[in-house]
Formats: structure tokens, C-alpha cells, sequence
């Protein structure tokens, strides 16, 4: 499961209010190579939530991101922001480990890079 | 590129490098329509440049897996994400990615559960082969392979939880692809998706000996959302039902040979 994933999952038990972003317990987080993509970043960026998204790679063991969110002009200007941009969100996988609900504490645990999201019946 | 067009268009998911468990549901009939209709909207779909793709219901893999070829190098500027409620398919799409070189992400997950806050708006292609086998109700929902055809009344149960779905997902330019049997009434589906300010056509239909499938595009179209908006401000639901009924007529619709007509 990469970042950009994580920054798009929410706790999805009924009643839930607060359920994003998911807090992440790392096992095993692996590093796949991707090509780097500008219109990609380009066109994510307004749609990640900075602040859950540098959390997470800090927990992840990446400590490049800013904490604040960028000007969305570094994205046009700053190779190197782009390229600890890209690596953050598409390149880190948390291949073993769980996804913890802000509000409930309930677990979904990520197995082999799969988050198992399925609700038990009175969750539901 | 004349030279690639060729090469292109045969660019699907191998059906020998398809993955399999006796839990998943094979490619089959329908699964090959939805690859069929994706492939003759090729050129729109390259055009399009879609930047987030899902599939609800991956199954095998087969299907997302092509959808990511068929797109060539524009599938590098794009991110796929593929859900399924049974976890052996997730398994199975995970291998059947693996054997041909792509990624997506995946979530094992009913429907979009989980992702429906944050991608809300988000996606701009979204594919479905939907579980469309009328089946008694109770057979819905059930764990393993069932949740792949039990559709329960008129097969429609699942699709109708996925159509809202669909719709919140969905942004302003996002497209709709999805397999639909004669039986789950695909007229009324469209009238339905009209009503939320969508635009339809079938781009792929087939009888095979056992079904008549449809696969239907959908698309949000600015004319039906002005007409129900102008209903809605006026107050006159006999406007409502003229602009859908002016709508239908307009539609390029049952066993149109012109694939990409209108505005897509």
C-alpha cells in the first residue's frame, strides 16, 4: 500500500466522524522503484492532505517532507522537492502492518500491501 | 504513431498469464465485453488522460490489468486503485498484475468502503462488472465466488449500491464503464443515472447463449444538469419528466453502430 492510498482511506464504520487519516503501525515497509510522472504530482498534489501525508511517511521512516504543506509553485520549480514527493507517495509501501482508526481504535490490518477494510456485521 | 496503432489494439491483459483460485471468478463472456468496449474507446480513453482510475470488483484481475496496457504510456501519468469483498481476488489480481509488468492499488473492501470521503469527486474512470445474476436475495453478499455473479432481485441489489457510489466518486469529467445484463433493466439504469445528470451509451452489446449483456457508458453531461436544475428552480415537475423524456430521444441509444458519438 503506498501513501497516496493511505492519504485517500478513511475509517468506514458507521457512525465514525473522525475516521482520517488512518494511523499507521509499520511492520515492513518495502521501496519500489517508479518512474518519476510531473503530471502526475502536478495533478495529485491539490488532492493530498499534507499533514496526514508527512505524518505517515515520518512513520514509514522518511524524514525529507516538509511538515507544513508546500506552495504548490515548488511543484513547478523545485526538482528536488518533486522527486522526495514522488518517492513519499508512490515509492514507500507498507507491505505489513495496520491501520488504526483515529476515533474507534479498531485495527485493519495490511497484509502482504492490502489493506483489509471489511467491516464486521454490527460495524456495518 | 501509425506504426504503434496496430500493436496497440492488441494490447489486453494474456489470458494465460491470468492468475486463478477456485474462489474467483474466471475472465469470461463479460469480462472480455468490458475489455472489448474499453478497447474501442481506446483513442477517447488516451485522450481523456484520465489521472485516477478504479475498478469496484476486480475479480481475476483481468480487466484492470488491460485497462492499465490498453493505456499505454498514459497509464504512467495516471494511479489505479481495484477493490474486491473477496480477498482470494485480491490475491489473484495481485498475481495476475504482477505476471504482466503493472500496478494498482488494492483494497480489500465492499464496494468503495473506506474511500468514499476521500476520493470523492476524484475519479475519472471508474469500471464495473458488477455481480448481475438475479439471484434470490439471501445469496447476496455471501463469502467466496457467489459474490461475484449473486445480483439477487433482477440482479440489480449490488448495482444498485454501487450507482450512488459510482456517483459520489466520480468527478466532473469522470467516465463509467459498466457490464449490464438485459434482465437488471438497462434503460431504467440510464433513466436512473440521467436523473443524477448523466449521459449514456452502450458501447458494446452481445448475446451470448446464455446472456445479453450491455456494456454502458456514463458520463456527466452539462445539458442534463441544467434541464434539472431548470425543473427544480421552476417547480414544475411536468419540465422534469419533458427534458428526461427529450433526453432519451437524444440519445444515441439501443445497438448504435456510432461508438463515439457526442461529446466523448
Amino acid at each position: 500500500m503506498r501513501l497516496l492510498t493511505h492519504n485517500m482511506l478513511s475509517c468506514n464504520i458507521k457512525g465514525v466522524t473522525n475516521g482520517f487519516p488512518l494511523r499507521i503501525e509499520a511492520e515492513k515497509v518495502v521501496e519500489k522503484q517508479l518512474e518519476i510522472n510531473h503530471d502526475f504530482l502536478r495533478n495529485i498534489f491539490p488532492k493530498i492532505d499534507w499533514k496526514a501525508f508527512s505524518d505517515a511517511s515520518r512513520i514509514m521512516g522518511y524524514h525529507e517532507l516538509p511538515e507544513e504543506p508546500p506552495e504548490p509553485s515548488v511543484l513547478e520549480s523545485d526538482a528536488e522537492f518533486l522527486g522526495k514527493f514522488h518517492h513519499a507517495l508512490l515509492e514507500l509501501h507498507l507491505e505489513e502492518g495496520a491501520l488504526i482508526c483515529p476515533e474507534t481504535g479498531r485495527k485493519f490490518p495490511v497484509s502482504k500491501g492490502i489493506p483489509n477494510m471489511l467491516l464486521l456485521e454490527d460495524e456495518v | 504513431m501509425p506504426g504503434n496503432s496496430l500493436e496497440m489494439s492488441y494490447k489486453t491483459a494474456q489470458i494465460r498469464l491470468v492468475s486463478s483460485h477456485p474462489e474467483v471468478y474466471e475472465p469470461c463472456d463479460d469480462s472480455f465485453a468490458l475489455v472489448d468496449a474499453l478497447l474501442s474507446d481506446q483513442k477517447h480513453l488516451l485522450e481523456h488522460k484520465p489521472i485516477l482510475c478504479m475498478e469496484v470488483g476486480c475479480g481475476s484481475g483481468y480487466v484492470i490489468t488491460s485497462l492499465m496496457l490498453l493505456l499505454g504510456d498514459e497509464a504512467n501519468r495516471a494511479q489505479f486503485i481495484a477493490t474486491d469483498i473477496n480477498p482470494h481476488a485480491i490475491t489473484v489480481t495481485r498475481e495476475t498484475m504482477e505476471a504482466h509488468g503493472v500496478h494498482a492499488e488494492l483494497i480489500n473492501t465492499d464496494i468503495a468502503s473506506g474511500l468514499e470521503s476521500r476520493l470523492a469527486g476524484s475519479i475519472d474512470l471508474l469500471v464495473v462488472n458488477p455481480p448481475y445474476v438475479p439471484t434470490p436475495e439471501d445469496e447476496v453478499g455471501r463469502e467466496g465466488i457467489a459474490s461475484a455473479w449473486a445480483g439477487g432481485e433482477n440482479g440489480r441489489s449490488v448495482i444498485d449500491k454501487i450507482l450512488p457510489v459510482a456517483d459520489k466518486l466520480l468527478s466532473e469529467r469522470g467516465w463509467l464503464y459498466m457490464v449490464t445484463l438485459t434482465t437488471n433493466n438497462p434503460s431504467q439504469i440510464c433513466q436512473q443515472m440521467m436523473k443524477k445528470g448523466y449521459a449514456s451509451r452502450i458501447v458494446v452489446q452481445r448475446s451470448t447463449e446464455e446472456e445479453s449483456l450491455h456494456i454502458i457508458k456514463f458520463w456527466r453531461d452539462i445539458d442534463i444538469e441544467v434541464d434539472a436544475n431548470n425543473g427544480v428552480t421552476s417547480s414544475t415537475p411536468l419540465g422534469i419528466l419533458d427534458s428526461v423524456r427529450s433526453q432519451i430521444q437524444r440519445l444515441p441509444f439501443w445497438g448504435s453502430s456510432d461508438i463515439n458519438a457526442g461529446t466523448n
